[in-house]
């Protein structure tokens, strides 16, 4: 269940990540041509100070906004409340945002 | 439409509280007939322990609502034409209410509802003073007008999916009265109607699912309503935080 | 199988929005973790890339692109509705969102093969 707070981040992080998300699409249309390789995508994604800003930032917004979607659905779907339903929606938030932030580490790194 | 056979094949609810089963009865079919017929031709002629409400019975009240064929509707307006389907009806109590008996629902906790939501008039003046004028063309209060002819019959709360999976939820009525008042010139509580909306069971639960306005025998749009509690509440968050 | 109550367009459209959330939220820490291969296990990576030659691997791409597009053009339409003024259009918006979704997700997909 959202109180103001909650919608409000809800919100703003899905502002933020509407053009990320017209970008990530963007990106996929113009790369899956051809077929898709480790070597093509890493070669141009890794060393760019671009990439990592804008991966980074999607990843910590979605960690946000996906921890508090799945917050909703848990919420009305199984009932959980209280402070077991905070503690799933920290727990989503902090998986996401350590496994994006390692994807991003990975990708944009060299 | 199907046409209106002999006789219907009517499934209405029976139990008290969370038990019960549905009890099947055969209903003369007449020309020009309501579910509302339906329900009390079974209560005169068939079991008079059956227990429904209606009073107006000319689609005024919002008594009579009950589900037909799991849709949250006023029986007294509801023709049977438009229910039957291969002959059957099936009548169960409005949704998301405690069941007291049979077809009757507890109301407490849709009124309930109501008043959390902060749906009571905050005065500005008292009866010394002078009566405040309102322009009636005032886009406020044209947005107020849209919703003032709820009658409180609960069909928007029955139909509404996030009442059901979420227990605080205020629920669409209760929200659309919030939003004429807070559109009301002369109410003076605006702060504490959005403090009201913006609690757990508060506005911004609302999913947009549309089942409020798509089944409001009056016409009314809760979900244009909530939509201007969250962009208000929205608006002071963001006011606020400067 | 659909209960009577919900077979309106902006119920359609609510679950629609709530079903590409979860798969999508589901398939983030998937999507994460085979990336993050290039950190630990480069070939591991590759290996995954090969499979998206197959082609039913592109017709998943395909779901997962439809998915993301109507998630974010649904989402769109509700804060637009929420914080824009009232707009009586909601479920041709709604569909138009659909359809924007499904031309994206074509798009690609005739990329893809």
């Amino acid at each position: 269940m959202l109180t103001l707070r909650l919608y409000m981040l809800q919100r703003i992080t899905a502002l933020l990540m509407a053009p990320m998300v017209l970008g990530h699409l963007a990106v996929m249309i113009y790369a899956v041509q051809g077929g898709l390789s480790a070597a093509e995508i890493l070669g141009r994604t890794q060393g760019s100070i671009v990439w990592l800003l804008f991966y980074g930032g999607f990843v910590g917004a979605v960690s946000v906004h996906a921890a508090i979607g799945l917050r909703v659905i848990v919420h009305e779907i199984l009932g959980l409340k209280g402070k077991l339903l905070d503690a799933f929606t920290w727990v989503i938030g902090a998986g996401l945002l350590v496994l994006g932030g390692r994807a991003v580490m990975a990708v944009t790194m060299s | 439409m199907s046409s209106v056979p002999e006789e219907m094949e009517v499934s209405v609810w029976r139990g008290a509280g969370t038990s019960g089963r549905f009890e099947d009865f055969r209903v003369p079919a007449q020309e020009n007939q309501t579910i509302l017929d339906v329900v009390s031709w079974i209560q005169q002629h068939s079991d008079p322990t059956l227990s429904y409400r209606y009073a107006c019975r000319v689609g005024m009240c919002g008594s009579c609502a009950m589900m037909v064929n799991g849709v949250p509707r006023w029986t007294c307006r509801t023709h049977v034409k438009v229910a039957l389907k291969a002959g059957k009806i099936s009548i169960a109590p409005l949704r998301n209410l405690p069941v007291i008996k049979d077809l009757v629902t507890d109301m407490d906790p849709f009124f309930d509802k109501w008043v959390a939501a902060e749906g009571v008039h905050h005065p500005t003046r008292s009866r010394d003073d002078e009566i405040e004028r309102i322009d009636p063309e005032d886009s406020a209060r044209l947005e107020a007008n849209k919703g003032i002819e709820c009658i409180n019959c609960s069909v928007c709360y029955a139909a509404c999916d996030t009442v059901a999976g979420n227990a605080d939820y205020l629920g669409p009525a209760a929200l659309l009265r919030a939003w004429t008042l807070y559109n009301d010139a002369k109410d003076a509580g605006k702060l504490n109607i959005l403090e009201a909306v913006s609690g757990e069971g508060g506005c911004h639960n609302c999913h947009s699912q549309g089942s409020c306005s798509q089944y409001c025998p009056n016409g009314l749009n809760p979900m244009a309503a909530i939509a201007g509690l969250k962009r208000a509440s929205a608006i002071a968050f963001l006011k606020g935080r400067k | 199988m659909i209960r009577p109550h919900r077979s309106h367009p902006l119920w359609y459209a609510f679950i629609l929005h709530r079903i590409s959330g979860l798969v999508l939220a589901l398939f983030l820490p998937l999507h994460f973790y085979t990336l993050a291969l290039a950190l630990t296990d480069p070939e591991r990576l590759d290996g995954f890339f090969r499979w998206t030659d197959l082609f039913i691997v592109k017709v998943a791409e395909v779901g997962l692109v439809f998915l993301l597009a109507v998630h974010m053009l649904g989402g769109v339409r509700l804060m637009a509705m929420e914080w824009l003024p009232w707009s009586d259009n909601q479920k041709t918006l709604a569909a138009s969102a659909g359809a924007a979704a499904l031309l994206i997700s074509g798009l690609f997909f005739l990329r893809a093969i």
